[in-house]
């Protein structure tokens, strides 16, 4: 099976400091890849670079096959690439229909498309559609969004990026600042997500969240891959060790 | 629209506060709710309202617009000598008007792209920007009138500002008449009410139109969108600068359709006339409930805040107050506008977490 998301040997810089070090990895259709480590690992970074916010010095990323190089974070968001970030990119004074159709509006025209009306009626239906197709259910969709909890505003997002038919998804640390009862919702948008083949990158040290949902995990330790390994076939004391530098694949070569 | 509840029930009992105390202040000769006396009060907030109605797209999109009242006397100004060019040149009264609303309007709506592109292009503070504009505008404003009124203009020019769709003559040998104005004198003209003046009606127009385009359309939602969360608005690909340079043309064209009303109410134009009117507005518009952070308020808001306004105003003055108090009294309301919509936000954030 050719992957979806193929980055080869990725390095990027800030001055002095490698942030970024010489790291290659693959996304295959349908998987759960979890990126892994401490502060200053390098995930973020990794991931900004993937999405077009900053600009890798070295190395290539393949998406479906073409060598991409977005310059800006639109750019991957049209290629099919969403993040779903900590703070959420949501307009959190509009409600979700508005959020979810945020920037890609639906309008209906009048006297030949020279007065254009928004189409709150069309967005707001596709909008319960979305969220019904993930198992996610809100009293009122027409509540400016801040009114919505943490979890649930996590949900529009996803819903916003599924509705939009993105080809992967990254998330950075979905779970953060969730309630327990919250981050099982969003481990289970997940696990919906997955059962419908969209691969999702999942940035997070949350390590029990990790093995709940992934199928294959990657390390990284000051700016370099130090393992990859599947789910199956490790644990989560082996992966802590991993974290903190204790065990390293690229030593042992 | 619920949120201005207060601002409604705040109005209402200042006009039945005004209607009682004007009673009784007069001794029941002067009535305070009169035909005549409502219309005095909607061509009064005319300027206000529109200065306000461009600075609440603005400041809903997270920006501030402090060029307005120099805009509107540079747009004055411009319309009064294009409008007696043009006359001057042997154009009829009607095109000449025409050219004097187009002259204003271009010249503001080109401040007010510089405004945008300065902003939203340079990246530098829209406070530093339209305040250093207002400096320029003001200086152009004052060459272009040689420091002095504007006038010469058509005496035609006089009924544009001031006729009125209806004209009402109470009582014996009155009647209504609609559109032209009746040729009457003495004690029949001292009991004709001018009801809907134009100034009224374009203002009223253009109140419509932006209700219509902040509620329905694209460009609405994208004006809320970047007010309430910039980067949201730039990651979702809305094209904000293009949107920023907009909201400061149109913020700037409203402006200028107030400088060219009172060029027309007055037959002349004034370079100094939107000077005191910029706070006026900003102060309509914060009563009106539009947040200084961006992404929230409504046009009805602003069209309230201009009407708390000018009722105190005006029924200040009907009640014999040194003018000097309208100044204490509507700073007061200001503040008190936002510390109730402080508390407000406080009492609902404590329903939502509890």
């Amino acid at each position: 099976m050719e992957p979806m998301l193929s980055i080869k040997n990725m390095v990027k810089r800030f001055g002095g400091l490698v942030a970024v070090n010489d790291v290659s990895l693959d996304v295959y259709p349908g998987e759960v890849v979890a990126l892994l480590g401490d502060n200053g690992a390098g995930k973020s970074t990794l991931i900004k670079c993937v999405s077009g916010v900053y600009h890798a010095d070295e190395g290539e990323v393949y998406f479906e096959g073409q060598l991409v190089r977005f310059s800006r974070p639109i750019e991957a968001r049209r290629h099919g690439i969403e993040t779903i970030y900590q703070d959420l990119a949501l307009a959190n004074n509009l409600d979700v229909g508005s959020n979810i159709f945020l920037g890609r509006e639906v309008k209906k025209r009048y006297l030949g498309g020279l007065i254009r009306t928004l189409d709150n009626d069309f967005m707001l239906q596709q909008s319960q559609m979305a969220l019904d197709s993930l198992g996610i259910h809100f009293p009122d969709l027409t509540q400016p969004i801040e009114s919505l909890s943490g979890g649930q505003r996590q949900a529009v997002a996803i819903a916003r990026a599924v509705y939009w038919d993105a080809k992967l998804m990254i998330m950075d640390e979905p779970t953060n600042n969730l309630g327990v009862p919250e981050q099982r919702k969003v481990l289970d948008t997940i696990r919906t997500l997955r059962e419908r083949g969209v691969p999702i990158i999942l940035i997070s040290h949350t390590l029990p969240d990790i093995f709940a949902v992934s199928d294959r995990l990657i390390v990284m330790h000051r700016g370099r891959k130090v393992t990859e390994k599947k789910i199956s076939e490790t644990n989560t004391q082996e992966i802590v060790q991993y974290m903190v530098g204790a065990l390293d694949d690229t030593r042992e070569q | 629209m619920i949120s201005r509840v207060w601002a409604w029930a705040f109005l209402g009992s200042l006009i039945i506060f005004f209607v009682i105390s004007v009673q009784i202040t007069t001794d029941g000769r002067v009535n305070f709710l009169t035909i005549r006396n409502s219309q005095n009060i909607l061509v009064a907030i005319t300027p206000v309202l529109l200065l306000g109605l461009g600075q609440t797209l603005v400041i809903i999109g997270a920006g501030i617009d402090l060029s307005v009242g120099w805009v509107m006397s540079l747009a004055s100004v411009l319309s009064a000598l294009a409008l007696r060019a043009a006359f001057n040149s042997g154009l009829p009264l009607f095109l000449s008007v025409v050219i004097g609303f187009l002259a204003a309007v271009v010249g503001a709506g080109f401040v007010g792209f510089l405004n945008g592109v300065i902003i939203a292009k340079l990246k530098v503070p829209a406070f530093i920007v339209t305040l250093g504009s207002s400096f320029i505008v003001r200086g152009v404003a004052l060459l272009l009138s040689e420091n002095t009124t504007v006038i010469g203009l058509p005496r035609g020019v006089r009924n544009y500002g001031n006729d009125a769709l209806i004209y009402w003559i109470q009582g014996e040998g009155g009647g209504l008449y609609f559109l032209k104005r009746p040729d009457v004198t003495g004690d029949l003209l001292r009991r004709m009410n001018i009801i809907l003046p134009y100034p009224v009606v374009l203002t009223a127009i253009v109140v419509g139109i932006i209700v219509f385009v902040l509620r329905k359309t694209q460009f609405g939602r994208h004006t809320y969108a970047i007010g309430g969360n910039l980067e949201a608005a730039l990651r979702t690909g809305i094209p904000v600068d293009r949107h920023l340079i907009s909201l400061y043309v149109l913020s700037s064209v409203t402006a200028g359709i107030a400088g060219f009303l009172s060029t027309l109410r007055f037959t002349a134009g004034s370079a100094v006339i939107g000077d005191a009117l910029l706070l006026s507005s900003i102060a309509a518009v914060i009563i009106g409930g539009v947040s200084l952070f961006g992404g929230a308020g409504t046009v009805m808001g602003t069209v309230i805040g201009s009407l708390i306004i000018a009722v105190l105003t005006t029924g200040l003055v009907m009640l014999n107050v040194q003018a000097f108090w309208q100044f204490i009294v509507v700073g007061t309301v200001v503040i008190l506008a936002v510390l109730i919509d402080q508390s407000r936000d406080l009492i609902i954030g404590r329903m939502n977490t509890g």
